[in-house]
């Protein structure tokens, strides 16, 4: 496939276009839109250390949490058992908003100001939702109240950066009761899904500051939406690397 | 449609030929391909709540999930990003670096997986005395206290 598009667009160069002889972009991209991508290129190896990290700790120990246990809760839902349902809700959401700024950066190739302002408007809610689920997430998981045997007793824990009640499971007492399980599961979860977060978060805000440049008409003097294609960038990596912790973490 | 160029830099413009139908398209190729890793991780769900779960068979599995998850990442990267639309020069020094990536992976998962054994045999001087816990589905009682 990516031949077929390497193709498509290789058939548009004129013919003898000396591409290294200066003067202009070998890459036929603009300077702002070639540092985007090297930027993303690197937070993506910040985030695949971070990933693979994680599955270097995972591989070395014999028991891991199983996120159907973990993540099994849905809002309003009180205690019922749904596993992958909200992680699919969020990543739904994720997916939806990507698909709203591709059509901003559709509309800005347009000049269509009023249509990119409804898409952005569209990206942002989407932005908001998912970080109010991940916020309603996270409280569940910190505020969690399970049974674990600890030295021959039975504490409530929940799921933070230094407490795993997620280990494997005893007979004590004659009810089958969970033992404190790895220790780095809850740092790797926080910390990776915080950096997550933390980039939906500042994604929203770039976000805002274009729909807020649009409205003011910066662009149409500009002549060109190029920043609202720069920041779709950004958002769209974040969309992507979701795509990788939903599979790191609820999948397998 | 004015396919305005944003730098003298640029010698000719992209294309956008086309209207929103490639996006909504994609939009469709991602939801389904993310339903359908739904479905596979509801069945290692279901696999896990056996007594005695098959691991090869939730290897394959979590396998598929893995291949799955890289066609959605070729999907959002080559049309939402438009880097299949850009010449060969630029899709090539995006792509290449993450080639490393390779190697990262299998190399530090190696690790892991070499830990794991020198824990369990003590450094080689016992035979693997591997706890394989299984642990069942049903343990959510607890969690309504």
């Amino acid at each position: 496939m990516r031949l077929i598009f390497i193709i498509m667009s290789t058939t548009a160069i004129p013919t003898n276009t000396k591409w290294w002889n200066g003067g202009r972009s070998p890459f036929n991209v603009s300077y702002g839109k070639v540092m985007m991508w090297y930027f993303l290129m690197s937070d993506a190896f910040t985030f695949g250390a971070f990933l693979i990290s994680y599955g270097t700790i995972r591989f070395s120990v014999n028991h891991w949490a199983d996120p159907n246990h973990v993540f099994s809760a849905f809002p309003f839902a009180g205690h019922a058992n749904l596993p992958l349902a909200f992680v699919s809700l969020m990543t739904f959401i994720l997916i939806f908003s990507s698909v709203t700024m591709v059509l901003a950066v559709h509309e800005g190739h347009k000049m269509n100001r009023k249509g990119v302002e409804k898409y952005m408007i569209l990206t942002i809610l989407g932005g908001l939702a998912f970080l109010s689920c991940q916020a309603w997430e996270w409280t569940h998981l910190i505020t969690g109240d399970h049974a674990v045997l600890v030295n021959g007793q039975i504490e409530h824990w929940g799921t933070t950066v230094s407490k795993n009640p997620w280990g494997p499971p005893v007979i004590f007492e004659g009810k089958e009761v969970a033992t404190p399980g790895p220790i780095a599961f809850g740092g790797y979860f926080f910390g990776i899904t915080g950096f997550h977060g933390f980039h939906v978060f500042s994604g929203v805000i770039i976000n805002i500051i274009m729909l807020i440049k649009t409205r003011l008409g910066h662009f149409d003097q500009r002549g060109h939406y190029e920043m609202i294609e720069k920041a779709g960038l950004y958002w769209h990596f974040v969309d992507l690397v979701w795509v990788f912790v939903f599979l790191c973490f609820y999948l397998i | 449609m004015s396919n305005a160029v944003s730098s003298p830099e640029i010698t000719f413009p992209q294309e956008h030929t086309g209207g929103t139908k490639r996006i909504w398209k994609v939009f469709w190729i991602l939801s389904v391909i993310t339903i359908i890793e739904l479905a596979i991780g509801l069945t290692i769900y279901n696999i896990h709540k056996e007594p005695n779960p098959n691991a090869t068979l939730v290897l394959a599995f979590k396998g598929m999930v893995c291949i799955l998850t890289l066609a959605k990442a070729y999907y959002i990267v080559s049309v939402f990003m438009h880097l299949g639309d850009e010449i060969r020069n630029m899709i090539m020094t995006v792509v290449v670096p993450l080639c490393l990536f390779i190697w990262f992976l299998l190399a530090f998962l190696w690790d892991g997986d070499s830990t794991k054994h020198l824990r369990n045999t003590d450094g080689h001087s016992r035979p693997a005395q591997v706890e394989q816990v299984h642990q069942p589905a049903a343990v959510d009682k607890d969690a309504k206290k």
